[in-house]
């Protein structure tokens, strides 16, 4: 065997299977998107860019980018400062350990429909657990379904409930990989434990930070199950609310796909979420990686 | 076997195994060889339709075939599944439940389907409900199962306590009888809701599902293009449900289906009405709870009866036992088992002419509803009926746009009766 063809043969699997099963489909998502395409009639005209001007020039398709980014930012801020939170009091020496590493992941566990339709009952408008319990404290009862926001904050409890304790597991990976000689250190240089926090902890979790922030911006910018679930579990009636109050863009794409049975612009759909999600991606990236610099450890 | 023909309604845990499904973009073959070397064939309906004693009558006499029989999802979810899977040319079940408003969207992809004509059967059904799964060149897409006409349900304690009548016949009679009109009704609730804290009927959506059934050419033309919709039939019937059901109140602001629809029917005092079809008997009971005192069926229509629902079985061209799957359908759909359904069930409304005549159908209560004479009810609720809605390749797109648009206002409360209006016009421009 020579050396220089070699390497490649043994990375080839991956590349083959990515090609076939990632590179391919986007491709033919692409082909899509360039003609009228019915799910049973398929291929129509080929229409060049109409279904993205036409994609672009309708108010749902942005309401359901606003509600994307909107949902986004409602879970993963909370979430990531929650997930810091627990796992910096599961990096504390407590009592029966491995028991509330487990328990922290039990909503992963769960299946996201099974959480989306339990939550979507104790958001019931009129007669869910939320509003009872709202009610009975004096509060006004808020119309969930009704506008952007409360349904936003719904759905984002769903999705922070099951990743919180993910996220807060493998931050706590990257907290026990930290040298412990650097917080005695601190210690001895009188840091107390919120400076020892701020940095050391954070700065040395910089890179599985960095992957944390990434993989929850992705799968937050994808969010479906939840939203498909939420109001309505009985698999009638509008996708995402009647007025597309929660309606975000996999669900868009979705509902243009399959209810309103026109494939080339939800393809089309596809490739801007795609877009969208590169961008975000990048920022993102670039953000943590100042973020987590500027705390200053490094060097 | 507790209820059967839940035609839209379907469990939590139902809705959650067919959205799984879906997200997991699993497909099912519709037959495959067991191991034992039988054939397996697979039948999906949305929600249980009360099938599982007659699969085992008809395994009996084939005995190598196996059943397999899925409940999952509401009608929504079965509209995506078919528009999905019908593409793939593989992943659906044998025999697939369709629903009338939707049949006219999938009759243009006929040759996705096996040819269900049969000589022998061409008379079983009524001619209406035989025509609207038959194309335009004779082929036969989908066996009828049922139709839904539509009477009265109401809460008699209710309706006595406010002090309207409250004996079914003289319900029928207070709504206008055989004369009955919208405007009565809505009059009729506006006298209720000034004396009840209890709203009049449970949605506006309910309300105009049950005017636009009347509508012979609703959204489409004769040639199944789309309307224009200003100043239609539709805005007039819009305004007039929205006009009552939120203006005077007398919608109890629930989106049908939802989960807080169902739980409401749990509750003493949310709503008297439901403008039922004869499935939606199974419904009311199954979210109110076996024990629930106090519904009634009142014999009586407003606007000259209607029909809302019924649906088709149907076999997929994909199927690699078509006549086995064939020969299922039409035992499903024979008058033997449509009328003992409809016994055991209190009542019910088989599109078989033969079950619809039988001397056994007219005389059948309904202990849930009071011991009301469902049979003859749902009899006489069907010959009431005059109107056959069309219904194209875009009714049922127009239709959730439009329903949209009223739950804009009566559910969400986030837009007006003209706000809502006008961006139904907007969004049914950007449909295509």
């Amino acid at each position: 065997m020579d050396l220089r063809v070699s390497p490649y043969l043994y990375i080839a699997p991956f590349f083959v299977l990515f090609f076939l099963f990632g590179l391919a489909p986007m491709f033919y998502t692409a082909w899509v998107a360039l003609h009228e395409w019915h799910p049973i009639g398929g291929q129509g005209d080929f229409v060049g860019l109409a279904n993205f001007t036409a994609v672009l020039g309708q108010g749902m398709f942005w309401k359901s980018v606003f509600n994307t980014l909107s949902i986004f930012v409602f879970t993963a801020v909370p979430q990531l400062i929650a997930a810091i939170f627990i796992a910096a009091v599961l990096d504390a020496n407590l009592r029966a350990g491995t028991f509330w590493r487990m328990a922290v992941l039990l909503p992963y566990v769960a299946a996201p429909v099974a959480v989306a339709i339990i939550f979507s009952n104790l958001f019931g408008n009129q007669f869910g657990l939320v509003n009872n319990l709202l009610a009975t404290v004096g509060l006004p009862q808020v119309q969930w379904t009704g506008s952007s926001t409360a349904s936003h904050v719904a759905i984002s409890t769903m999705v922070s409930f099951r990743w919180t304790g993910y996220n807060a597991l493998i931050l706590l990976a990257g907290m026990q990989a930290i040298p412990r000689d650097l917080y005695e250190a601190a210690g001895i240089d009188g840091a107390s434990r919120l400076r020892r926090f701020f940095s050391v902890t954070i700065p040395m979790l910089r890179p599985t930070l960095i992957f944390v922030i990434i993989t929850t911006t992705i799968g937050n910018l994808q969010i479906f199950d939840e939203a498909r679930i939420f109001g309505g579990a009985s698999g009638n009636g509008p996708v995402g609310g009647a007025d597309g109050q929660w309606k975000t863009i996999t669900l868009y794409l979705w509902e243009v796909g399959w209810r309103q049975a026109n494939l080339g612009r939800s393809a089309a759909i596809a490739l801007l979420l795609l877009l969208l999600i590169v961008l975000i991606g990048l920022i993102n990236f670039l953000a943590a990686r100042k973020i987590a610099s500027d705390t200053g450890a490094k060097r | 076997m507790r209820t059967t023909m839940l035609r839209r309604t379907a469990s939590a845990v139902a809705a959650a195994t067919a959205a799984a499904l879906v997200l997991a973009g699993c497909s099912t073959e519709g037959s495959k060889p067991a191991a034992d070397g039988k054939i397996v064939l697979e039948i999906a309906t949305f929600g249980d339709w009360g099938y599982a004693p007659y699969i085992e009558q008809w395994k009996a006499k084939h005995p190598d075939v196996t059943v397999e029989y899925e409940t999952a999802g509401g009608g929504d979810d079965q509209r995506e599944k078919l528009l999905n899977f019908l593409g793939q040319d593989s992943g659906l079940a044998c025999v697939e439940a369709l629903e009338v408003d939707w049949l006219g969207e999938l009759k243009q992809f006929s040759d996705r389907f096996v040819d269900l004509a049969d000589p022998e059967l061409e008379d079983r059904w009524f001619d209406w409900k035989s025509e609207m799964a038959t194309t335009d060149d004779g082929k036969v897409v989908g066996y009828g199962t049922d139709i839904g006409p539509q009477a009265v349900a109401y809460r008699a304690d209710l309706f006595k306590a406010a002090g309207l009548p409250s004996d079914r016949e003289a319900v029928a009679e207070y709504l206008g009888g055989a004369d009955a009109t919208w405007e009565r009704f809505y009059e009729v609730g506006a006298e209720f809701t000034t004396k009840s804290d209890a709203a009049w009927f449970e949605s506006v959506q309910g309300a105009y599902t049950a005017m636009i059934n009347q509508v012979e050419h609703a959204y489409e033309n004769e040639d199944g293009t789309p309307k224009d919709l200003a100043g239609s039939e539709v805005e007039r019937i819009f305004r007039t449900v929205l006009r009552h059901g939120t203006e005077q109140k007398q919608s109890a602001g629930l989106a049908q289906w939802s989960s807080d629809w169902n739980a409401s029917f749990k509750r003493n005092d949310t709503f008297a009405v439901v403008l039922a079809p004869s499935w939606m008997a199974g419904t009311i009971k199954g979210n109110a709870g076996e024990g629930f005192v106090g519904w009634d069926i009142a014999n009586v229509f407003p606007g000259g009866g209607g029909n809302w629902g019924g649906s088709y079985l149907s076999v997929p061209a994909q199927c690699k036992h078509p006549e086995e799957a064939k020969d299922l359908a039409a035992y499903l759909t024979s008058a033997e088992v449509t009328l003992d359904q409809a016994v055991k069930n209190g009542g019910g409304t088989p599109s078989q002419v033969e079950a619809m005549n039988s001397p056994k159908l007219l005389p059948l209560t309904n202990p849930f509803f009071d011991n009301a004479p469902t049979g003859r009810i749902w009899a006489d609720r069907a010959a009431a009926v005059k109107v056959v809605p069309f219904k194209g390749p875009n009714y049922k797109k127009v239709h959730d746009v439009v329903v949209a648009g009223l739950n804009r206002v009566d559910v969400d409360k986030s837009q007006s009766v003209d706000q809502s209006w006008a961006q139904v016009l907007s969004d049914l421009k950007s449909l295509n």
